[in-house]
Parts: C-alpha cells; structure tokens; sequence
C-alpha cells in the first residue's frame, strides 16, 4: 500500500452536511464578525445580500467540524510498511472562494479531495497533503472552496 | 453619502491600518476546538504539550476568525463594506498559545475601481498578526469590495 492509495489521493470524498439555522448563524456572528447582515434577518434584508446570511467564517470553519468528524485516513487502513502515516497540523490554505451566500435554515454538503502527497525537503519522515475542498447548498451550487494542506509524520 | 469613516476612496496603497491588540484565554480555544475542531491539541493543555504546537493551541481556524473580529472593531463595521469574494491566502505560521497576546496590522497592497459597477471599487489588504514576543503567527491576503463615498 502507497501513501497515495492510503490517503485516496484524487479521490473525492463527502465529509456530510450541516443545517445553518438562524440562531447559529447570529452567535457566531455576534464573537466573529458582527455585520448586520450576519446578526438578523432585518439587517439582512437591508443589505446586499437581501436576507440573513452565515459569515464566509462559519461557512468555512464548518468545512474543518465535518472534516474532523469524517476524520482523514483510518490507521487501521494501514498496510504499508511501518507505523500508519498520522495527520499533524495545517500550514494554512489558498484561493479561498465564497461564490454564494448561505443563507439561514441552508444545507451545505462539504467535500475533500486530495489532490497530492509530496515529500518535504527541509523535514525529513514529513510529507504535505495536498487539499482541495468544497461545499454546495441544496440546490447543487457551489457556495465555497478552498485549496489547503496539512503535514503528515510518516 | 454616508456616515462611515472608511469607503473606497479613504484607503491608500501602502499605508498600514493598526488593528490594535486581543488576549487569547484558554476558555475560548476549547469553546471554539470544540464546536469546529475537536483535536486534542485544541482542547486539552496535556494534548496540546505533547503535540508538535507545544500547549493548548488555538485552532488555525479559530484564529483567523479572531483576526477578523478585530478587523470588524478596527474599521470595517464603520465603513461601506459590501462583503469579500474570498482570501487569496492565509498562512498559520507559528502555533497561537493560550495566554497569547495577538497584534494585528494590515497594509493596503492595491485598489482598483470595478468595471462593472462604477459604485464600487476593490481593496487588495496583506495583513499580519504577531504574538507578544513580536514572532509572527498569521498573515492573510484578501480583497474587500467598498461602495464609493457618494454612492454609500
């Protein structure tokens, strides 16, 4: 077993949905990012927008609860030579894109794919994940995408 | 005409926005780990020391959210903000630790008015945040979309 197949490199994968309710969308505005568009359906409807909407902060954050939740790659899955390879932490993430407000009561169904695994130079036992991620309400569009990464030992 | 302080035309290239300082407690990084980002090194000060981040870390995720509290309190709730298509980049560069204190700026890189909606105009921001010892811990790139002073 390659580390590509462990980490089903080119595979996507749905991670599951979330429901935005209106409450959540307006707590997590009021710590995040209070603009009215965020913290009620009437500064929603005033806005560009047109009705209340989650920050592009929550949509995105969402991404990271599901993806945990999914979990990367099962070390019991593991029949490479050695211990499993295991996920560390995250350098950060690029062309990030909200495309499409969510609006309160949506659905997002978030997905990941891995897109490569290459070996680090300057860390040697390290390799970087390569990401791509997205979400779509339940109309099937595409409300965000993100290109990220995270170091694995092994 | 509005009231803000900030719209498209007050943002010039190359000045730099202080967006002033944030204490980040133990308590809102588990509360943040543990509806988004429940790994151990967010939840638990053990975890978090055994781990490659060294203490209870603050989840990358948690952290730009921070950043953007404090751009919201800095300038943008007093300006014509028309929201964000996105951020070119973010980078979490050092692990932010609980006890931290976070120092954030941000420098206007370019601005262009919009083809399509002579209103408007597009704000290019490259911005950082260091910890209390003056290391960098985060930088983030993005573009804002600000109606015109006399359009707002």
């Amino acid at each position: 077993m390659t580390r590509d197949e462990f980490f089903r490199v080119g595979q996507t994968v749905t991670l599951g949905s979330h429901k935005f309710e209106p409450d959540a969308i307006i707590a997590f505005a009021k710590k995040f990012d209070p603009q009215p568009f965020h913290l009620s359906e009437e500064g929603g409807k005033k806005s560009v927008f047109g009705a209340l909407c989650a920050s592009g902060w929550h949509t995105a954050s969402t991404w990271m609860k599901l993806n945990v939740a999914h979990g990367i790659a099962n070390p019991g899955n593991w029949m490479g030579d050695g211990p499993a390879p295991v996920v560390t932490v995250s350098p950060g993430f690029t062309n990030l894109k909200w495309l499409k407000p969510v609006f309160a009561g949506e659905t997002i169904t978030y997905t990941r794919t891995a897109t490569g695994l290459r070996p680090l130079a300057s860390r040697p036992g390290f390799h970087m994940l390569m990401l791509h991620s997205e979400g779509f309400d339940s109309t099937g569009d595409k409300v965000i995408e993100f290109d990220n990464s995270a170091l694995v030992k092994g | 005409m509005t009231d803000k302080t900030w719209a498209y035309e007050d943002f010039v290239e190359g000045e730099t926005m202080d967006f002033g300082s944030r204490h980040v407690t133990a308590e809102e990084i588990i509360e943040f780990a543990s509806e988004f980002d429940p790994q151990p090194m967010h939840l638990d000060e053990e975890a978090g020391k055994a781990s490659i981040l060294g203490g209870l870390a603050a989840s990358g995720w948690h952290t730009s959210c921070m950043f953007m509290r404090m751009m919201c309190d800095a300038f943008i709730l007093d300006s014509t903000s028309q929201g964000s298509p996105g951020i070119d980049y973010v980078k979490w560069m050092r692990p932010v630790l609980a006890g931290d204190t976070l120092t954030a700026t941000s420098t206007i890189i370019a601005k262009r008015e919009s083809a399509k909606r002579p209103n408007l105009g597009f704000v290019t921001m490259r911005a950082k945040m260091v910890n209390q010892r003056g290391e960098q811990v985060f930088e983030l790139q993005n573009t804002g979309m600000f109606l015109k002073r006399a359009a707002a």
